[in-house]
């Protein structure tokens, strides 16, 4: 591990690939993804690749184009190819559930993957969101610790959506009982579309004549329209934050128009997916995972999970994804000059 | 395919026009099956290679070892067509009329929320029927129904009787419908719903096997005594008859074709561990070496029935000789007093009464309703319809064919989902074979001189 603080969430989730190499070979992991056409499932993807493979095990996949009704074809016929297991991005946390039946009676394990699934016979692994959303919050009350926010929200058919606005509002409730931060305005951002992230922050700068502050936006897709709709404004460089560490919003935090991209190593998920899954597989119990712990869903089911820590990149740590290989000197500065370290 | 099947298309066969049709081998439908035949064995042989431990050279080993042909497959496929093959038959009718419908996915996502939201909140707070009530399914159905039902009617007026192209009525209509759905449905996912209605899903509402069988054999000998009926019919109004042979060999194939049908669906045996939750839910102990079949799923059934019925209307009924005539030549059929407006009301309004019936079956499925639900159904419809031969042109197209259309549309995707063809690349070879199957159909038309 080149990084500390990967090794670290390594180690509290405490296994490795190694002891599993032998008893997997020639199962299946099947992976159903709700929707490719965002970049960063393609690293996960590379990452349960990776994963599998070291241990023996083949990969399958199928992509629902962000349709509930294609992914329950999709998981269907996943099961009939006779998968082991399976792992699934959920395009909808409720309609996905019916895939989980079917996956259920046909004895195979499921993993939701990042994103929640209403079932308790899955099992469920993400970063911790809350977690994020405080990183969020607190990196932007830093760089504006009083004025007005804007809160750009995720997709209201997420429940991460909710989950980061409440760490979100944990941090800033202090903030805005002693008068200093006050919300303006406040939008969901249908399918975290960065389109419609735009469309409602130029809302938002009309209705309050461009008397803004700060920007929390939920991740950092939105945050690409939410900059956007600031450019056109000039009102660039005030804090703005998202997540997901994005190639183009780190190269925002180097020049200096995004404060903070909260950054889940999505390799250390799809690694961490590929292993719970065969370890599912290969019989171990769904409460006897390594690190597993109890969570209460939104819905009231009470699911075993394991959350992974994230980590908040700034413009003063931002060496740190460059070190772990996550993005290039020269993408992470690309048309920065004299910005923060490496890029200066 | 198509020049050895225009060679032994002989003239008697176009004059025959009506219900023997559908029974008669007619040589496009023949085309489409060879077409649909010969992608479930590539996808047959594809699979078998990937599951094969290693790779030897020998089609039958592929074949034998294939996951497509299975029952599970099968059955997944029949249950994943049904509600984009709704909406393709109904389709049919608006696009003989020379019409287009585009809404077709915003109207089911609207019936949908309809009836998701009827049954989670409306009839619950208001009329005190809570979810499980027994009269809650067939309300939330019939009200769904009718909602597609009326959208579609308002649809046809404005194309009918105030000449807005249906091109435009029905795009204005897919912006219109989805983002009202999102309203009824307050922008979040409704469900769960009623345990009755999720029986129209597919795998939580199927026949079991005795009764698969039942209504198989029912469906045999009705389709025996159609021939036959049809045959005497000939006879008695002095018409030329097929051989003997001939008609039992068509009887065969249909009896066949079927009990073949029934016969793959009962193979499909309900896990061990979902009969076992069953067997949980009730409080009893599952017997040893228990097996159950899924049998034929109620939402097959109910495409089979509206299928035949709309086949029936269309070549039996005043209504549906007056879609085709206006069709083939709407100035023509409207001086010859056909009310063309009110046809086109009519039309619209089947064409949302089959999509609030998919809605309920789509819905079912996902056991909630979704936002997305419907996304890009329309194109998928549109494109069942061409493949099934219905031409944009007017005047041509059949129910059955647009059903197979749609199935062999899933059938594609399905199989390259299995096969594990990337998604992207999978609509570039749905594009393809859309365009390749009106091709075909075109060089078959001009060559065997069917308009």
């Amino acid at each position: 591990m080149r990084n500390p603080i990967l090794a670290a969430v390594i180690a509290t989730v405490g296994f490795s690939t190694a002891a599993f190499a032998e008893s997997h070979a020639a199962m299946t992991v099947g992976v159903s993804w709700s929707n490719f056409q965002e970049e960063r499932w393609k690293t996960d993807e590379a990452a349960i690749k990776a994963a599998l493979e070291a241990a023996g095990a083949t990969y399958v996949s199928a992509d629902a184009q962000a349709s509930a009704s294609k992914q329950l074809s999709d998981v269907e016929s996943l099961i009939a190819q006779g998968v082991n297991a399976l792992i699934i991005l959920g395009q909808d946390t409720a309609a996905v559930v019916p895939a989980v039946s079917a996956a259920a009676d046909a004895g195979i394990p499921v993993v939701a993957y990042d994103r929640l699934i209403e079932d308790p016979r899955a099992f469920y692994l993400t970063f911790d969101n809350v977690e994020v959303g405080r990183m969020q919050a607190a990196a932007v009350l830093a760089a504006a610790p009083k004025g007005n926010y804007v809160m750009i929200k995720g997709a209201n058919t997420d429940p991460n959506a909710d989950f980061l606005r409440g760490g979100q509002q944990e941090v800033l409730q202090a903030a805005i009982d002693a008068g200093d931060v006050k919300i303006v305005g406040e939008a969901y951002t249908d399918g975290w579309l960065p389109a419609n992230a735009q469309r409602n922050m130029e809302q938002i700068l009309t209705e309050t004549s461009n008397a803004v502050d700060a920007v929390v936006a939920s991740n950092d897709g939105t945050a690409g329209g939410v900059v956007a709709a600031l450019t056109a404004q000039g009102l660039q460089g005030i804090p703005v934050s998202g997540q997901d560490g994005d190639l183009a919003a780190l190269n925002r935090v180097a020049a200096g128009t995004q404060t903070v991209s909260v950054w889940k190593d999505a390799r250390e998920l799809g690694k961490n997916a590929a292993e719970v899954a065969l370890a599912l597989a290969g019989g171990t119990a769904i409460d006897a995972i390594p690190g597993a712990q109890k969570f209460t869903t939104p819905g009231g089911n009470e699911m075993n999970s394991v959350f992974l820590k994230p980590v908040a990149i700034t413009k003063d740590n931002l060496s740190v994804v460059v070190d772990a290989g996550w993005i290039t000197k020269e993408v992470l500065c690309q048309g920065v000059t004299a910005g923060p370290a490496p890029c200066n | 395919m198509t020049q050895a099947a225009s060679k032994t298309h002989s003239p008697q066969t176009e004059q025959k026009r009506g219900f023997l049709q559908t029974l008669e081998i007619d040589t496009r439908l023949l085309g489409m099956v060879g077409a649909f035949l010969v992608i479930c064995l590539a996808f047959q042989m594809w699979t078998g290679i990937r599951a094969l431990p290693e790779f030897v050279l020998n089609p039958f080993a592929w074949l034998g070892a294939g996951r497509f042909l299975v029952p599970q497959n099968t059955f997944n496929i029949a249950i994943q067509t049904v509600s984009v093959a709704l909406m393709a038959a109904g389709m049919v009718f608006v696009i003989v009329t020379r019409h287009i419908d585009l809404s077709v996915g915003s109207i089911l996502a609207l019936c949908s929320a309809v009836m998701a939201v009827l049954q989670t909140s409306v009839l619950p707070n208001a009329f005190g029927l809570g979810l499980e009530h027994p009269l809650t399914a067939p309300i939330a159905v019939l009200v769904g129904i009718a909602t597609g039902v009326t959208v579609g009617g308002f649809q046809g007026w404005l194309i009918g009787y105030q000449k807005i192209p249906s091109f435009i009525v029905t795009l204005g209509g897919l912006l219109i419908w989805s983002r009202v759905a999102y309203f009824v449905a307050g922008g979040q996912t409704v469900g769960p719903l009623d345990g009755t209605f999720l029986m129209l899903g597919g795998s939580n509402g199927t026949l079991g096997a005795t009764f698969s069988w039942v209504i198989g054999g029912v469906a045999a000998l009705a389709a025996a005594y159609a021939i036959w009926q049809a045959r005497r019919s000939k006879e008695r109004h002095g018409f030329a008859v097929k051989p003997v042979w001939a008609e039992a060999t068509m009887t065969g194939i249909a009896v066949a074709l079927i009990l073949g049908l029934v016969w793959l669906l009962n193979s499909n045996l309900v896990p061990a561990a979902r009969l076992k939750r069953i067997f949980d839910a009730r409080g009893e102990v599952m017997p040893e070496g228990y097996t159950q079949a899924y049998g034929v799923p109620i939402s097959v059934l109910i495409l089979i029935v509206v299928a035949l019925i709309l086949t029936v209307m269309a070549a039996r009924t005043r209504l549906g000789r007056y879609i085709f005539a206006t069709g083939g030549n709407p100035d023509a059929a409207e001086l010859s007093g056909i009310n063309t407006r009110l046809l086109t009301v009519k039309i619209f309004a089947l064409m949302g009464g089959l999509c609030g019936l998919s809605a309920a079956i789509a819905s079912a499925r996902l056991s909630n309703h979704s936002l997305d639900i419907g996304t890009l159904d329309e194109l998928r419809v549109i494109a069942a319809a061409v493949i099934g031969g219905t031409a944009l042109a007017g005047g041509v197209g059949t129910v059955y064919g647009a059903i197979l259309g749609a199935v062999i549309m899933q059938s594609l995707q399905s199989g390259m989902a299995m096969v594990g063809v990337d998604a992207p690349f999978q609509n570039i070879v749905v594009g393809f074979v859309l365009v390749l199957a009106v091709w075909i159909d075109i060089q078959y038309r001009k060559r065997s001189g069917v308009k």
